[in-house]
Order: C-alpha cells, then structure tokens, then sequence
C-alpha cells in the first residue's frame, strides 16, 4: 500500500462502511487502528428524532478534513487518517461520520481520532438538520468565530 | 464584480436557493457583500452576522476584499438562534 495516496477525505451519500475505512488506513507497520462512528441517536435534548437531514458543504468540507489529516500528521507523526461524512436523510442508528486513524502505537491512534472528530465539528461545514414528529430545526454545525479556527498548541512536549 | 455565493441550511432556505450569482461595486468587502444581501433578503438580517464567511473555501473575517469571480460561502451559525 502506498504511503499517502489511499487516505480519504469525502462527503458521501451512502452509507459509512468503518471495516473498509480501516482498510484504508492500516499498513504493515502499523499496530493500532482506531475507527470512530458517530450515529444518529434517537433523543436530542429531550426530543424524539424521526430522522436527521444532513448538508455540506462539499469541496470546503474536503478540504478542510485533509488539513485535519495534516494537523495529526504535525502532531502524531501519522498520515493514515480518513475521514468520511454522509449526507442527505440518516435514519436512526445510522452513521453520519466515520473516521479512522492507524499508527504504530495505540495511544496515538487513539489521541488523533479523538482530536479528529473534535477538530471535524469545529471547522467542517456541515450541517444538521433534527426532524421531529412536530417540527424540525437546523442544529449541525458547532463552529466557532474566525479567531478559534487555528490549529489548537501541541499539548505533548 | 460577479461573485459566486453558495448558501447552505438555513441560509439556503430562508433565500430560497443554493447558488447565486451576485453583482457587487468594487471595491468591496465581505461586509460589503452581507449588508447588499441583508437588503436583499431582510429575512437574512437576524442571522447572517452570526455565522461565518469562507472565501474560496477559507475562513475570512468581515473586513477580507473580495475579487471579481471569487466563491463565497455563507456558513450559518450552529442553530439558527436560540434552541427550542
């Protein structure tokens, strides 16, 4: 497997398939994958959800997940990060983002998908959408003013 | 200047379009660019401060310069206002 050319970054409209987003990530040196899934779930804030409406905005959001791969490449010393992100109507139980992250040692692998998935909700333009029984709302995007936007400090010497 | 202006979410539903070409005098600014769209779409008013400009798929503060044929997204806020 090449070095750098199968990582992932995509906005998908089908469903998230983690097994072959770790494929995509692990190579023969490395010991630890680490898959990360967030699901639709059935309450939000007290409220049943009939179904969630996802929007991206494609080429940034892209865009945006491979300078995340590149922010845990400075930080963990791995390139093996994917990340895919689905959009359209999600029943619940199904997965609106996977993320997947393979490095030499688990505690990286664990550290970077952590870091991943935070660093996704605060500048991947995505949105959500909770459908109600009586009523919907748009909720998605967690971003965060301009200034925030910045790589957060290495926190490890 | 022609500008390409993608909206998204609440955005895209309260202008009632995805995509819209946008005739600015230059010299302007992004917010330039979101005062001429407030006056266009009052029902933007209330929010479109709130949420955030990429500018060629970059994040810009209000006072970036905009150029002829530049993409402009127009990122809503996380919720559109206050929670139920």
């Amino acid at each position: 497997m090449s070095e750098s050319t199968l990582d992932m970054f995509k906005i998908v409209d089908e469903p998230i398939d983690v097994a072959k987003l770790a494929d995509v990530v692990r190579t023969d040196e490395c010991g630890a994958v680490c898959t990360f899934l967030g699901v639709a779930r059935l309450y939000s804030r007290g409220r049943e959800v009939v179904h969630l409406e996802y929007e991206a905005y494609p080429e940034m959001a892209e865009k945006k997940m491979a300078e995340i791969a590149r922010e845990i490449q400075e930080r963990w010393g791995t390139k093996r990060v994917a990340m895919l992100h689905r959009t359209g109507v999600l029943k619940i139980g199904e997965a609106s983002v996977g993320i997947a992250v393979a490095s030499p040692h688990r505690r990286e692998a664990f550290e970077a998908c952590q870091y991943a998935i935070d660093r996704l909700k605060t500048i991947v333009p995505i949105w959500k959408k909770e459908v109600w029984s009586n009523g919907e709302q748009w909720i998605g995007w967690e971003g965060q003013p301009p200034a925030d936007l910045t790589p957060e400090k290495p926190q490890r010497a | 200047m022609r500008l390409r202006l993608k909206l998204f979410a609440s955005f895209r539903e309260t202008v009632g379009a995805r995509d819209l070409e946008w005739s600015i005098d230059e010299p302007a600014t992004v917010n330039d660019l979101l005062n001429s769209l407030v006056i266009r779409y009052p029902g933007l008013a209330a929010t479109l401060s709130q949420g955030m400009v990429a500018l060629n798929h970059e994040y810009v503060a209000n006072d970036a310069r905009l150029s002829d044929g530049d993409e402009v997204g127009l990122i809503p806020p996380v919720s559109g206002g206050a929670l139920p």
